[in-house]
């Protein structure tokens, strides 16, 4: 399988490890590979990216390209760019899609403007064209309120980011076979102006709120930060990680990287449970497309509500202490006989 | 540091815009508008620069929008900026992303000699986050984005950008000229004093069309723009979901219920 023309994904790697989004991507890639009878090609680059790259095309790759190289261990725009424009202009896919990663949403600018092409940001929404073959692009617009969709009718390639936790990957199937190419980096392509110095972890982020299978997120019903801590213990006890309303970031409760809407992070978690968050555009932005939302709040005409699967009007002065004994109790209870109680 | 160049947007203040289903365009009449919130913090950061770097530091805002958009520029003279620059004309109305990045790069180009871009991370009416990096790479410039926190090394030739990614923040250290993104941890904005709404009020803001920029016109607006909106619609946000109150049942209750939806949904992580 040639990996020229078809669709590509553009995989990533973090901390030496494929990272899950590149699985998702490959899903994604699949299906409209298959509506095009195209190859999907993976390109990777990274640290340890070729020893893995048998791993994409278990997810659904036909074909792998991988530039692997110590330096390429963390993105940099520079050499990132550099390789990746070299190689579609190369082989001319059809289709270059990354997830909105913040890798992913600052190195498709720069190889949109670079391949002078059309780019579309955020899509929770990719089809085939039947008659004219061509992307589709759907993606949430004006605070989630409406969506729109966007074509690249005469550039190539057509590019778009996809929001990470969309899709599900593909299930693991280690009898697929595909091509894997590795693509030899010359020391000329790794020239970066920037360098990177240093990286300090943030320790109140367990995982990437974007990343996180479960976020429990607090807003201004929780009252103050001391209230708003606790969340902290629900988030441990469900293994998630804590997310936070504009309000309450404004309100100091949460730092930044916790804050969830068109103003902070767009999430898709498995569950998305919303403490004193009343649910404002802004917030449902970000939020409203998770698989499953629980939502705690005393105005039960609170806009939260009508987006969840769950909710509970009342006071969370109330409610979040008994739901933290709760979750305790069961985390101590045999695990044999949880699973269908 | 001699120069810096902001790029401004205007944008709804509201979140309830509504669109022309027609024409797939924002309905613009009748909205109040605003400097888009996120360029507030650009705008805060270079005032800081030239605070730190001496006074001698000029800021330039450069927009581009229909002919109240120089109100964004204005906005931006309130808070400290010296100038502005308003790209304006029917030629660039409905640019993508692309076509915007291009109108605004001849515009950088015209300005002459800079140190530093700075802008928002992104609109909150468009919400891509894409013009600012196009841009820098159409100018050549190493672009920073999700930028956090900088150091100006001696207000010389190079920066120490904290950049906040997934995980914590990583430091990197560029040459200047550069264009950076920054995203709302990185100050807090101050407010307009009186002085500079005056200062906003009097500036004569400089607008330019596509001749002024030498700009390739079948390069700009929608005939310069490689995307196209094919449709808009309304999704259902609507989900039917169960509701118990504290009114009517105790709390333990409706925690049980709570608990039970969990398990059912197996969204409940076991201790293993």
């Amino acid at each position: 399988m040639q990996p020229s023309r078809g669709v590509w994904v553009l995989g990533e790697e973090r901390n030496g490890a494929i990272h899950p989004v590149s699985h998702e991507l490959l899903a994604w890639g699949r299906g409209l590979a298959d509506r095009l009878g195209e190859p999907l090609t993976c390109v990777i680059l990274g640290e340890n990216v070729h020893a893995q790259a048998e791993e994409l095309v278990h997810h659904g790759a036909d074909c792998v390209i991988t530039a692997a190289d110590p330096l390429l261990g963390t993105f940099l725009p520079d050499p990132y760019s550099r390789i990746l424009t070299g190689l579609i202009k190369a082989h001319e896919p059809d289709v270059v899609l990354a997830s909105a990663t913040t890798m992913g949403r600052t190195l498709m600018p720069i190889l949109a403007a670079e391949l002078h092409t059309g780019l579309t940001a955020d899509c929770t929404g990719l089809e085939i064209d039947p008659e004219e073959r061509i992307l589709l692009q759907s993606r949430p617009a004006i605070g989630g309120n409406v969506m729109a969709t966007i074509k690249t009718p005469h550039h190539r390639p057509q590019m778009a980011t996809v929001r990470p936790k969309s899709k599900r990957p593909l299930p693991r199937d280690p009898a697929r076979s595909g091509e894997i190419i590795a693509h030899v980096v010359e020391a000329v392509e790794l020239k970066s102006r920037i360098v990177r110095v240093g990286f300090e972890a943030d320790p109140t982020t367990k995982a990437s709120i974007q990343d996180a299978d479960v976020v429990i997120a607090g807003g201004k019903g929780l009252q103050n930060a001391k209230k708003f801590a606790r969340i902290f213990e629900i988030a441990e006890a469900l293994d998630g990680t804590v997310g936070a309303s504009r309000a309450a970031v404004d309100q100091g409760w949460a730092s930044y990287a916790h804050q969830v809407g068109l103003s902070g992070k767009s999430v898709t978690p498995k569950l998305y449970m919303a403490l004193g968050i009343s649910g404002s555009a802004n917030h449902l932005a970000g939020m409203a497309s998770s698989e499953r939302i629980v939502a705690i709040n005393k105005d039960p005409e609170a806009g939260i509500f009508k987006v969840a699967d769950f909710g509970i009007v009342g006071d969370l002065g109330e409610i979040v202490p008994i739901l933290i004994r709760r979750l305790r109790e069961i985390g101590g209870e045999d695990p044999g006989d949880a699973s269908n109680a | 540091m001699k120069r810096i160049v902001l790029l401004v947007k205007l944008v709804p203040a509201t979140e309830r815009v509504k669109m022309d289903p027609e024409t797939g365009t924002m309905v613009r009449t009748g909205l109040e508008m605003v400097i888009n919130p996120l360029d507030l913090y650009a705008v805060e950061e270079a005032v800081r620069i030239r605070e730190r770097c001496g006074g001698n530091v000029q800021i330039t805002a450069l927009t581009m929008g229909p002919q109240g958009a120089a109100d964004a520029v204005r906005e931006a003279i309130a808070m400290g900026c010296t100038d502005g620059v308003h790209l304006c004309g029917k030629v660039f109305s409905g640019s993508d992303t692309w076509a915007t990045a291009y109108a605004l790069t001849q515009a950088v180009k015209h300005l002459g000699r800079f140190d530093l871009i700075l802008c928002g991370d992104r609109a909150t009416d468009g919400e891509t986050g894409q013009v600012g990096p196009m841009v820098g790479t159409m100018l050549g410039l190493p672009v920073l984005t999700y930028v956090s926190r900088i150091e100006t090394k001696e207000c010389g030739t190079k920066v120490i950008a904290h950049r906040a990614i997934e995980g914590g923040h990583e430091v990197l250290e560029s040459p200047l000229p550069a264009l950076a993104s920054v995203v709302k941890e990185i100050n807090e904005p101050r407010l307009p004093t009186l002085h500079g709404k005056v200062a906003a009020r009097e500036a004569e803001i400089t607008t330019w069309g596509a001749e002024e920029i030498e700009a390739e016109t079948d390069l700009l607006g929608l005939e310069g723009s490689p995307t196209r909106v094919v449709k808009i619609f309304y999704p259902t946000l609507t989900r039917s979901g169960e509701m118990v109150s504290t009114e009517s049942e105790p709390v333990e209750a409706c925690v049980d219920r709570l608990i039970a939806f969990l398990r059912d949904e197996q969204t409940m992580k076991r201790n293993e």
